[in-house]
């Protein structure tokens, strides 16, 4: 073996004691690093091999030269024009049965479309309605309901109708505030229940779920894009790319003590879109 | 004797007697920027590789499970079928973490393969007449790749990936007129819909590979039809191209250069963690993680989500979400541009002629200076897409480092553009004026008291050659 060679060498036997320890490591159960530590060392040693080959022991193959493709001459781009409109014009020639050609494959597109229709329904109103409905209690998220007393003072919890535990747009933050620190209208006011209060917990920017709520300043951040929505001013957007309040969820205390909702949001929960009732 | 018969029967079959050999002895240019490109598709043989291997375990279905492998903290929760069957690739089919995370970072080196592969093009000119077909493939490769990674990290089914189809979803929703339909047409209703994760998977691992290919094809054929680009050297024109011939000395580096890019992903999938999909958890509609960040390539599209500004108005009745815009105008605009840049660069120079010499970046100053803008643009915006994390690490609020992103992505590329156009433009100026040494004289002193000076020829005297 001459000098030159050498470094393939070892590269290849490289590889093949690699591979080697793989099958053992396979065979002892396997372990992620060894596998990749070995993986890397039996690909990359041909890998190498291969590469010092071409390169070092291939000093007999020179570079050549060769034509490039030239441009096609105006005399061959009109002939394959003319080839082109001829068969065309053969076509259109029957006029009457080539428009009716036409008209066949159009009414078969159209017809070809009909089962795109099958995969999904029609919006309707569902991106304007969720599953809360006048008395609804509000459960948590283990389907138990809440009391006037199940919240401390600033903290907040995920809230769901009870018969749609889990919703994807019923979902809401329920947060106990200070009533006296709430500045809201009176229709907002009315829809609070002794400091609880209740928004969509669904982003009105890209739907994210709104994980944090900063209790210092009483607002409710969107890990997504960082939307910021103020609780004691009506969900207003006070910093990032969302535009829209959350809208609320109506709340009253029930007879029994338990927490109901009176009816659905206020707003659509979620994103906007184009048709969206304002 | 087996090897002649082959040979004989196709050139025999292709009608011409030197077939094989003609596209053996093809010569192709050497140089390292070349290979980028390579790597790519190398990556892609890698991603369909061990893909199979993880198709053979992955169960596409929202339906609940109790999790009851080896992981603790899971254990007896409720999953979905997919997000158990990934957990069990993971943590109980033996080599399936290193197939996962290969698969994975395979797919980070193919993407950004891609990117870097399209920057050497771009600024090198290579795009130029007659390459524009090979570019806009090149072009629908880079955003197919982007949907194969999101469909693919998609489908895992854990809190992340959730999380990002939301986003898509809302983005859809709104778009105007359509918004509302299109989402409940592709995403089987309203989010999250049962259907979700199968359709998901097929797009995956069937109709988006299947895109690939046929761009792939068809980007290769051009290549191997229309020659490769080369850099001027003497003795080269731009009629013939110069290089190695495939076989063998090309074709052994090629496959060299495969094991290689193999062998990267394989290590990295090996030691270096990706994805872990049990710290996430299973997705929950009513929960998102923080930080919350996509893969790197698509970066960018969050980064605009994050730095727009609040618009939402109404238009004539039409309500423009606040997603609207940066999320599928402002991206589609991008693509469109980058697509049709061959045509617009045209257009704009009036040059129409063929070019088979790659440009050195200083030969076009301001073709080099948009392009350097535009990678500030696209950089800025990928470090938006995680300012969180970026906040995080600097120590710094959010909201402050959101306005410096924003001034940034106002004017910084200008500003780099500015920047670059006046090296290139030097450069250039400097090669078509080679420096010359300084005239040496001799001042001397006159016995009037006046000066005069010995003025030497250039090399004449001492110093130079």
């Amino acid at each position: 073996m001459n000098r030159p060679e050498r470094p393939v060498a070892i590269a290849l036997v490289a590889s093949i004691v690699a591979a080697l320890g793989l099958f053992v490591v396979y065979a002892a159960g396997g372990q992620p690093q060894l596998e990749g530590i070995l993986l890397f060392i039996s690909l990359g040693g041909l890998g190498v091999a291969l590469m010092l080959w071409a390169r070092g022991l291939m000093t007999s193959i020179t570079d050549e030269t060769q034509e490039r493709h030239a441009p096609a001459s105006p005399g061959d781009v009109d002939s394959a024009t003319a080839a082109v409109e001829e068969g065309v014009e053969e076509i259109r020639r029957r006029r009457f049965l080539s428009r009716l050609l036409l008209a066949a494959a159009g009414a078969l597109g159209l017809a070809a479309l009909f089962p795109v229709r099958s995969l999904g329904g029609s919006p309707g109103d569902a991106l304007a309605t969720t599953a809360w409905s006048p008395g609804d209690r509000l459960v948590t998220v283990d389907g138990d309901p809440l009391t006037i007393d199940a919240l401390e003072l600033e903290s907040f919890t995920t809230v769901f109708p009870e018969d749609a535990v889990g919703s994807s747009d019923a979902q809401a933050v329920l947060i106990r505030v200070d009533p006296s620190l709430l500045e809201l209208t009176d229709e907002q006011l009315a829809a609070t229940a002794q400091g609880y209060i209740a928004y969509s917990k669904l982003c009105t920017h890209a739907g994210c779920p709104l994980g944090l709520y900063l209790a210092a300043t009483h607002e409710l951040r969107c890990p997504c894009h960082q939307s910021t929505f103020a609780v004691l001013q009506g969900a207003e957007p006070v910093y990032g790319p969302a535009a829209r309040a959350l809208p609320q969820l109506p709340i009253e205390i029930g007879e029994d003590g338990y927490l109901r909702a009176t009816g659905d949001f206020t707003g659509p929960a979620g994103p906007s879109y184009w048709n969206m009732p304002t | 004797m087996i090897v002649e018969k082959l040979v004989r029967g196709v050139d025999e079959r292709l009608d011409t007697t030197s077939f094989i050999r003609r596209n053996l002895r093809k010569v192709f240019p050497d140089h390292w920027s070349f290979m980028l490109g390579e790597v790519a598709l190398y990556a892609f043989v890698l991603l369909v590789l061990t893909g199979i291997f993880l198709t053979f375990f992955f169960v596409a279905s929202h339906e609940t499970v109790v999790y009851d492998g080896p992981y603790e903290p899971l254990r007896g929760q409720e999953v979905s079928a997919a997000y158990d069957s990934v957990m069990r690739i993971s943590l109980e089919v033996r080599a399936g973490l290193v197939m996962r995370q290969t698969h994975h970072w395979a797919a980070l080196i193919f993407m950004a393969a891609t990117i870097v592969h399209m920057l050497r093009v771009f600024f090198t000119g290579a795009f130029r007449a007659p390459r524009e077909l090979s570019w806009m493939l090149g072009v629908l490769l880079f955003f197919t790749g982007i949907g194969a990674g999101f469909t693919g990290y998609s489908l895992p089914d854990d809190l992340l990936s959730g999380t990002g189809l939301r986003i898509i979803y809302s983005a859809v929703v709104g778009i105007p007129f359509v918004g509302p339909w299109a989402a409940f047409l592709f995403f089987g209703g309203e989010f999250p819909a049962p259907e979700l994760l199968s359709r998901i998977y097929i797009l995956h691992v069937l109709l988006i590979p299947l895109a690939i290919l046929g761009l792939l094809g068809g980007h290769l054929s051009l290549v191997w039809l229309q020659t490769h680009t080369q850099f001027r050297a003497p003795g080269r024109t731009e009629r013939t191209v110069t290089g190695t011939p495939v076989w063998p000395r090309f074709a052994l580096k090629a496959v060299g250069l495969a094991f290689v890019t193999w062998a990267v992903s394989a290590l990295l999938g090996g030691i270096a963690q990706i994805n872990p999909v049990w710290l996430y958890g299973p997705f929950v509609p009513y929960s998102a993680p923080s930080p919350a960040q996509p893969d790197f390539y698509v970066g960018w599209l969050e980064g605009l989500l994050r730095l727009w500004p609040a618009w939402e108005f109404t238009l004539l009745g039409v309500t423009v979400s606040s997603a609207f815009l940066p999320g599928a105008v402002v991206p589609g605009v991008i693509t469109g541009i980058l697509l049709l840049w061959p045509f617009l660069e045209s257009w704009a120079t009036g040059d129409r002629e063929w070019h088979h010499f790659a440009q050195r970046p200083r030969e076009a100053p301001v073709r080099t200076a948009i392009g350097a803008g535009g990678l500030t643009v696209f950089t800025i915006l990928m470090l938006s897409g995680s300012n969180d994390v970026l906040a995080h690490f600097l120590h710094v609020e959010v909201d402050g480092l959101n306005s410096v992103l924003r001034w940034s992505l106002l004017f910084l590329p200008a500003v780099v553009a500015i920047v670059t156009y006046r090296i290139c433009r030097d450069l250039r100026d400097r090669d078509a004026r080679p420096i010359q040494r300084p005239a040496r004289s001799r001042v001397r002193r006159t016995t009037t008291g006046g000066y005069e000076a010995d003025h030497e020829e250039l090399g004449t005297t001492g110093g130079g050659p």
